[in-house]
């Protein structure tokens, strides 16, 4: 056993997991909380929608699909410069963040967007018939009744942030990526890399499975 | 008092108008109980959404109780659109919510109404649709007759002066139609509110309705008191609907009074001469046969009615004809 795991460097590995940890949980919460805003204002601008506005939704939605299609990796280098002016440097944990947030909020928003848009029209009329602003029928009606949509969303997003993070691996962004790259690809520690991976697949595992959870416990239908 | 002013309403497809309700005139009285009748596309379910503005109108005044709506701006419409409940035909309840919590939603939405206000008002709506022991249970939990009350009980929470029901009863079983027309009628009675209700189903507008407006192709094409529109039809789609609640097939009968000897009548009966012993007696004095050829007999809204095709062979019509009118019964010669 000792020999099969012998270039292992367990307090190396413990410390990239918190790092992968870090980075998913803080650009989670930032993809969120810029994707969320963008998911309501896409379904409001949207046709036959509250607040129809065609030339709104066409600029955030062009946006939107710009940072979609580049694929992650090369999104990483093309935000680079950009990440250096925003926190100092583009490497580490922190330097990770930015393009993280830049490949996570745009795919959240098209889900929120996607969820907003499964409420039943029906209850969005009786709101309004209530006598509820714009305001009062997102917050009163519209989140409320798009709640397990949106946490099946949140929980999609978490597990291609996974991913991407370790991807951002490649442009010395830390985590379990990192030590993937470093040692199981570049210095053939096929040990090293298996280890990786697994800790990273039961990562994935775990979000999936609370997120499901979540989802079951919101959802009254 | 709901008062239409030539209001009008066309939706703009592809840069052509495509109308969906001609200029209309249309007067709803306080405390009546005012049916919309219609098949589907024929424009009702837009004229009932013009009354609380989810539809604007793209012509027309739409007054009620003397104030011009459609001049509102968006603080006032909101406001007034808390005086006007709405129930919808799939009940539009939010899922997310217990039943308690969707009853207590539009008064929050209102923020007029302290937390004590809303719990005690609550709790006398649960009473009022009979729902006290479900109000911790959510929507899905419930079912379509339940649901529906849920919706009346939160369209009367902030105390509306009008309720419209768009279709309310057309997702319901015949014996849950029953309860929740009661209930509506119930309301109505005791607390003194315009109910506007539109339906594909002239039987919902005989049980409940005072007055009644019969919609084909966008147009309000009869109306009147729901029994003469319902006992003397005159346009021929309300005589499709009346029909068709009837289970009459009009081909049938005709063949049936093509069969039939002598004078052909139909005598409707009302109120108190539906009771009367009138048919022998009047068949004793003129000297008349007469054999039925059809009838019913059924309410409308409380008033009993009784509607007999007959036809009469020998002795004096006249007299016959005579001692119908004077007994208050309307005859039509149909042959």
């Amino acid at each position: 056993m000792e020999a099969l795991l012998s270039n292992v460097d367990w307090t190396e590995i413990g410390w990239a997991s918190w790092d992968t940890l870090i980075m998913v949980g803080l650009s989670l919460l930032f993809s969120v909380l810029i994707g969320l805003p963008v998911g309501v204002l896409l379904f409001l601008f949207g046709k036959r929608q509250l607040l129809e506005q065609p030339v709104a939704y066409a600029v955030l939605s062009f946006v939107v699909n710009v940072l979609r299609s580049v694929p992650f990796i090369i999104l990483l280098i093309v935000m680079i410069p950009f990440t250096v002016m925003l926190i100092g440097t583009s490497l580490g944990v922190a330097g990770a963040i930015p393009p993280l947030v830049a490949g996570g909020a745009p795919f959240f928003a098209r889900l929120v967007e996607t969820s907003l848009r499964e409420v039943d029209r029906g209850i969005i009329e009786a709101t309004q018939a209530m006598g509820a602003s714009v305001r009062q029928i997102i917050l009163g009606a519209l989140l409320p009744e798009a709640l397990p949509g949106i946490i099946a969303g949140i929980t999609v997003t978490a597990i291609t942030l996974v991913s991407y993070a370790a991807m951002s691996g490649v442009i010395g962004g830390g985590g379990l990526g990192d030590l993937a790259i470093r040692f199981g690809y570049q210095r053939f520690q096929t040990d090293v890399m298996v280890i990786t991976v697994a800790l990273l697949v039961i990562f994935v595992q775990v979000l999936q499975m609370v997120g499901d959870r979540l989802v079951l416990y919101f959802s009254r239908k | 008092m709901i008062v239409f002013d030539q209001v009008q309403k066309s939706y703009q497809v592809g840069g052509r108008a495509i109308p969906a309700l001609h200029p209309t005139d249309m007067t709803v009285e306080t405390g009546e109980v005012f049916g919309i009748v219609g098949h589907s596309g024929a424009g009702k379910s837009t004229l009932v959404r013009l009354i609380n503005l989810l539809e604007p109108p793209t012509g027309g005044r739409i007054l009620i109780d003397d104030e011009n709506i459609t001049d509102y701006d968006a603080a006032e419409l909101r406001a007034f659109r808390r005086k006007v409940g709405m129930i919808f035909q799939h009940f539009n309840l939010l899922s997310s919510k217990t039943v308690a919590d969707n009853i207590a939603f539009p008064m929050k939405l209102a923020g007029i109404y302290s937390k004590t206000e809303i719990r005690e008002r609550v709790q006398e709506l649960l009473a009022r649709v009979s729902l006290v022991d479900q109000a911790s249970k959510y929507p899905s939990q419930l079912s379509g007759g339940q649901k529906q009350r849920v919706g009346i009980a939160r369209a009367l929470a902030c105390r509306p002066t009008i309720l419209l029901c768009d279709e309310a009863t057309s997702a319901l079983d015949p014996q849950t139609t029953q309860s929740v027309l009661k209930l509506l009628a119930d309301i109505n009675r005791e607390l003194g509110l315009t109910i506007v209700l539109i339906t594909h189903e002239m039987d919902v507008v005989r049980r409940v309705c005072d007055r009644v407006a019969v919609m084909d192709a966008g147009r309000v094409v009869e109306m009147g008191p729901v029994s003469d529109v319902f006992l003397h039809p005159k346009h021929p789609t309300t005589r499709d609907f009346v029909f068709e609640s009837e289970s009459i097939d009009s081909q049938e009968l005709q063949e049936d009074l093509q069969r039939a000897n002598g004078r052909i009548l139909r005598l409707t009966f009302k109120g108190d001469s539906t009771y009367k012993p009138l048919l022998g007696s009047v068949a004793r004095e003129s000297g008349v046969d007469f054999s039925i050829l059809s009838g019913r007999i059924d309410h409308i809204k409380d008033t009993p009615y009784g509607q007999l095709t007959l036809s009469l062979v020998g002795g004096d019509l006249d007299i016959a004809m005579g001692a119908f009118e004077a007994a208050d019964v309307h005859v039509e010669v149909l042959r």
